[in-house]
């Protein structure tokens, strides 16, 4: 069971409070009927699914309730960090916590 | 019986006979012993049957690795348990325990055929033998092989055991309180660390309860262990929990233990806990399992009496039971010249010394010789005899690589060990890598993963001292890691048994190897020459050796197999240890009970069950309850001597009769409020909502952004900034998450406050011709007549002098209200209801009334009529669509190519030929029941109800270009016949006017 900590309570916190929302940084087009078929499937359905670190979303569910983004090693399951939703995608390359 | 109980030794109460009971009869043991103990103190070695070959055995090792000495044990009924490892098993007044895998009885076992047959029973028989003919598969081989699978037998009676769990965070967790893990402990825990000290044994010492002779600090090994135990005792910020296993080790330090609770006691206080299972996060974790010995593979390695030299120690100093009178000592290491010389000092006579090293340190040898023992180095041993035990050992001269002539060692015991493995399992969870080291011929800890410390043993540190010191160390280590001030003492140790040894595969024989019985894993009864045979037929992988041979698939997870496996199946490959590597391990680290891991989890604690406030008054008259989600709902309300299908018509006729009564409080319900409310609902749901006035509701429908339908359910403007949003009973988290998602990720601007009012609201269906008249003198501040109150509406008012939501809505088809009122007052409301109701003969309903009901007019249930690939338009509901509406959630979807092509599925309604004939929910529809099969299949019944309004069974389906197809006949093939069925492309079966929802 993972340890995770929530950007809003500034907490680490069991995994049992947190449900995962998928892929982070996948933006709702601001007009859906402007995009191609291809560009709307995109949207739907390709996913990055790395081998690393993966920006996803997670949602505090049994705790403050609020969406939130995280940096996960997809190898070690490891957290590199968490941040709100809305904050720009983080830059990384400093990070090293994740990869063992 | 002979007692082999030796004076003055072992740590049992001499003063405490525990009397128990094996295969029928009855010995005593001492306190303090275990079940396998006890029986060696009885004389008793016969302990089980091997798995495939049925071969007598005897118990191998003193802990839980045994593979053999598996009993079944019982306390009564509900308390049978199988495969107890006699080993681990604390002896206590009354214990039942049974051998297994034998019939008719354990020293004459009609499945030792087996053994005679080996030849059929290979490596990979399973997936050979058994091949051909085809057809025999299923009625031959198939029920013999389950029949003879599987050790023991499984209890078929409820566990009556109670099972807790627990969670707990410490600084520092040591796991296993040997020298190494007490020193540890020790260290960590006088700096002022939290420490969780755990032992998979009763009592701490680990090998220090096999080695009284030494001394630490000056003081004889036990009086050291008493104090050290001691003291950790007297630290307050040190809990010790003997009796409790490390089973897994998972991420970030969480590590899973499984605590023994009263499998010691005689008589366990009533209602106590069998085993609490922990899950304890350590900030820092400390591993200190030791090593694990390893057999020697050889013929016969396998019979009763044959057992490892370092559990004939354990027996002895800490049971005080001498294991023979005259043991043999086959070996490559020193730490069985040890065993050879307490052995001999406890009044043995040993048989001889087998090394098959040719030389030995002289001090041993000379030590030996001294007692009069006969020392063999260089040697061999090339077969055993002895049915129930073993009698004697036939020993060969090594001369250059060549097997000399043999000579008959006579003895009635034989001590093994083929070296020291550390117990790296746990660590292995975590990922952590292992190195091979060529000098220990054993793999070590490589790069961790976690916040972790092995010590001892585990990282290939023999002896005690060594233990001792390195414990210190990592304790001190782990500790100043938590931020305490900590030092490692340093502890003197005298008569330490520091021995050194080299790693072989199958022992030199000079009879054929193919005839050879010479065991790796016994459990599984897997031999040497099934691992050269496996990778003679292809096995390169030591993964697939494994599941070739089942080698380590025990329920010992190859603690004893393991290291003999890789070092025959690297000799075969031609390839070094390390290059052929370990398989995985994975947790638990011993077998566990369901039990422990379900903890609270069972009976009526298994899963919560939501009940709504007016469930009691639906116990009291009798309702049949069916679970939806998490609720317990009245099903049907059956009157004496009706089954579900009287009772369902009775209901059916006499809500469309009259008035029919309905608890729809586990209806979801969802508050959206605020000054963007509007626009909120506007691009959640399909539907057009700015204009639905105050005081309206609407059929709102919810979708993926993939176009497919995921909700539906009524909704109601109470103000203009402010809507009841009701969802489905199984649905409501489902929406509030998906609203709570784009409110909070994709338009944050948005000013609405979303709350769950499920279980604020309690609600009551009235629905019937009568509804109306019923309601009518129980509302206060409003009209609710036709005209003043029509269908789809909804208003604040009283009800019954309760404050209360009143909704104008049907899903029955029949005039209807939902009274919505505070939950503490649905009880009292339905009562008054109900009184009232008797003049119109109101009669209560379940949900399979509501089903047919609903069936009837065509209204979908979302999840039922609808799989999660259903679009508006394929079930019928494009009307819902607000048109003008330049997006929502899944609008774009509904465009692509493929959601607007030919051949989708539509929802329909289907009418069987012989309107007698109900369908099956879920059975397949095809075009032409005459095809070959795999027959095309265009759909299947997604809703079928006997209906009594119709006079006629009715059903929806989904069926591919199904509303092209009206008054198509189709067919439903099943397995006795297959039906014919009309489809109908208007799904409403009654009222299609639907004039009586405004009777
Ligand atoms: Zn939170």
């Amino acid at each position: 069971m993972l340890l995770i900590r929530c950007p809003y309570c500034e907490q680490d916190l069991p995994e049992l409070e947190f449900a995962y929302a998928g892929e982070a940084h996948i933006a709702r087009p601001q007009d859906p009927s402007k995009l191609t078929d291809e560009e709307w499937r995109d949207y739907l359905f390709i996913r990055s699914n790395p081998r690393g670190h993966h920006f996803e979303r997670w949602r505090h569910i049994n705790g403050c309730a609020r969406f939130f983004n995280a940096v996960r090693e997809t190898v070690s399951d490891r957290f590199l960090l968490t941040y709100r939703a809305g904050e720009p995608r983080p830059d990384i390359s400093g990070l090293t916590g994740g990869s063992e | 019986m002979t007692s082999c109980r030796v004076p003055n030794r072992g740590r049992v109460d001499r003063s405490k006979s525990v009397r128990f009971t094996y295969d029928g009869k009855t010995y005593h043991g001492l306190a303090g012993d275990t079940l396998a103990s006890a029986l060696l103190a009885n004389g008793v070695h016969l302990m089980g049957r091997s798995f495939k070959y049925h071969r007598p055995r005897g118990v191998v090792s003193a802990g839980s690795d045994e593979p053999n000495a598996l009993m079944g044990t019982s306390r009564g009924p509900g308390r049978f348990e199988p495969n107890t490892r006699a080993t681990i098993q604390e002896l206590r007044g009354g214990l039942e325990a049974t051998s297994q895998n034998r019939w008719p009885s354990l020293a004459f076992d009609l499945g030792s055929v087996n053994d005679r047959l080996g030849s059929l029973f290979s490596a990979g028989f399973y997936y050979k033998t058994f091949m051909w003919p085809r057809a025999f598969w299923d009625r031959v081989y198939e029920p013999i092989i389950r029949n003879a699978a599987g050790l023991g037998v499984s209890p078929t009676e409820p566990d009556a055991d109670r099972y807790a769990s627990r969670f707990a965070h410490t600084d520092v967790l040591v796991i296993g309180a040997g020298p190494a893990g007490l020193a540890a402990a020790l260290a960590a825990g006088r700096s002022g660390a939290s420490v969780m000290i755990v032992d998979e044994t009763t009592e701490c010492g680990g090998s220090l309860l096999s080695e009284p002779s030494i001394t630490i600090d000056g003081k004889p090994a036990w009086d050291w262990l008493a104090a050290a135990t001691a003291e950790l005792a007297s630290l307050p910020n040190v809990t010790v929990k003997p009796r409790t296993t490390a089973i897994g080790y998972y991420h970030q330090n969480l590590v899973g233990l499984a605590q023994r609770l009263t499998d010691h006691l005689a008589a366990p206080p009533e209602g106590a806990p069998r085993e609490r299972l922990w899950r304890v996060r350590a900030r820092e974790v400390v591993l200190a399992q030791g090593a694990l010995e390893t057999p020697l593979v050889f013929d016969g390695n396998d019979r009763p009496g044959v057992m490892l030299a370092g559990a004939a120690q354990t027996y002895l100093h800490r049971y005080g039971v001498k294991v023979g009178d005259r043991p043999a000592i086959v070996t490559v290491h020193d730490s069985a010249w040890f065993a050879a010389l307490d052995l001999a000092a406890s009044g043995a006579k040993v048989a001889a010394i087998v090394d098959v090293r040719p030389t030995v340190d002289q001090a041993l040898t000379n030590r030996a010789r001294a007692l009069g023992i006969e020392t063999l180095l260089g040697h061999t041993v090339t077969g055993s005899s002895g049915r129930l035990r073993v009698k004697s050992l036939r020993v060969n001269r090594l001369e250059n690589g060549r097997v000399g002539a043999s000579r008959n060692l006579s003895c009635d015991a034989v001590l093994m060990c083929g070296g020291w493995t550390p117990s790296l399992h746990l660590f292995s969870h975590t990922k952590g890598s292992l190195c091979w080291d060529d000098k220990l011929q054993a793999f070590l800890p490589g790069k961790k993963t976690e916040a972790v410390h092995i010590a001892g043993a585990g990282r290939g540190l023999w002896g005690t001292a060594a233990a001792l010191n390195d414990g210190a160390t990592v304790g001190a280590q782990a500790a100043r890691a938590t931020g305490r001030q900590a030092s490692a003492q340093t502890y003197t140790v005298s008569g330490d048994r520091i021995g050194s040894g080299v790693t072989v595969k199958e022992l030199s024989t000079d009879r054929k190897p193919a005839r050879a019985k010479a065991f790796i894993d016994f459990q599984n009864d897997v031999t040497a020459k099934d691992i050269r045979l496996a990778v003679r037929e292809g096995m390169r992988s030591i993964e697939h050796v494994k599941r070739y041979t089942t080698n380590g698939m025990a329920t010992d997870q190859g603690k004893m197999s393991n290291i003999n496996g890789l070092m025959i199946a690297s000799d075969a490959l031609g390839k070094e240890p390390p290059q052929v590597g370990l398989t995985t391990f994975r947790p638990p680290y011993t077998p566990t009970t369901f039990g422990t891991f379900a903890g609270y989890h069972q009976g009526s604690t298994f899963e919560l069950t939501r009940k709504t406030p007016i469930d009691p008054w639906a116990e009291a008259h009798g309702a049949a309850f069916e679970p939806v989600a998490l609720w317990r709902r009245a099903w049907y309300f059956p009157k004496s001597g009706e089954d579900i299908h009287a009772a369902v018509g009775r209901e059916c006729r006499a809500t469309r009769a009259s008035v029919g009564i309905f608890d729809a409080s586990t209806l979801g319900k969802i508050e959206v409020v605020g000054p963007d409310a509007v626009t909120f609902m506007e691009r959640m749901y399909i539907n057009a909502w700015a204009k639905l006035g105050v005081g309206r509701c609407r059929y709102g429908l919810l979708l993926g952004e993939d176009g497919f339908i995921r909700e539906d359910g009524v909704i109601g403007r109470l103000a203009n900034d402010r809507f009841h949003v009701t969802t489905t009973t199984g649905g409501a988290a489902l929406v509030l998450n998906v609203m709570e998602d784009y409110l909070q990720t994709e338009w944050p601007d948005l000013k609405v406050w979303l709350t769950s009012t499920t279980e604020q609201w309690a609600v009551i269906a009235l629905q019937g011709p009568n509804a109306r008249k019923l309601l009518e003198p129980f509302v206060e501040g409003l009209d609710i007549s036709e005209a003043a109150f029509p269908h789809m509406s909804v208003a604040t008012c009283k009800v019954a002098g309760f404050p209360a939501r009143l909704f104008r809505v049907s899903f029955t088809g029949e005039l209807g209200f939902e009274v919505n009122v505070a939950a503490r007052r649905g009880r009292a409301l339905w009562e008054k209801l109900w009184q009232a109701g008797q003049q119109y003969d109101i009669c209560p309903y379940g949900t399979e009334t509501m089903h047919v009901l609903r069936a009837e007019k065509g209204y979908i249930i979302v999840g039922q009529d609808t799989d999660g690939t259903l679009t508006p338009d394929d079930a019928g509901l494009s009307w819902a669509i607000g048109k003008a509406k330049p997006d929502f959630v899944g609008k774009r979807s509904l465009s692509r190519p493929d959601m607007v092509a030919k051949g989708r599925k539509q929802l329909v309604g289907l009418l069987t030929d012989d309107p007698k004939l109900v369908l099956q929910e879920g059975a397949q529809i095809v075009a032409d029941p005459n095809v070959p099969k795999p027959m095309p299949m265009l759909g299947h019944v997604t809703s079928a109800y006997w209906s009594d309004a119709v006079g006629r069974s009715i059903a929806l389906a989904v069926i591919a270009d199904g509303r092209v197809r009206d008054g198509e006949t189709l067919y439903i093939p099943m397995p006795d016949r297959t039906i014919t069925a009309r489809v109908v492309k208007n799904t409403v079966f009654y009222d299609p006017d639907g004039k009586r929802l405004s009777a």
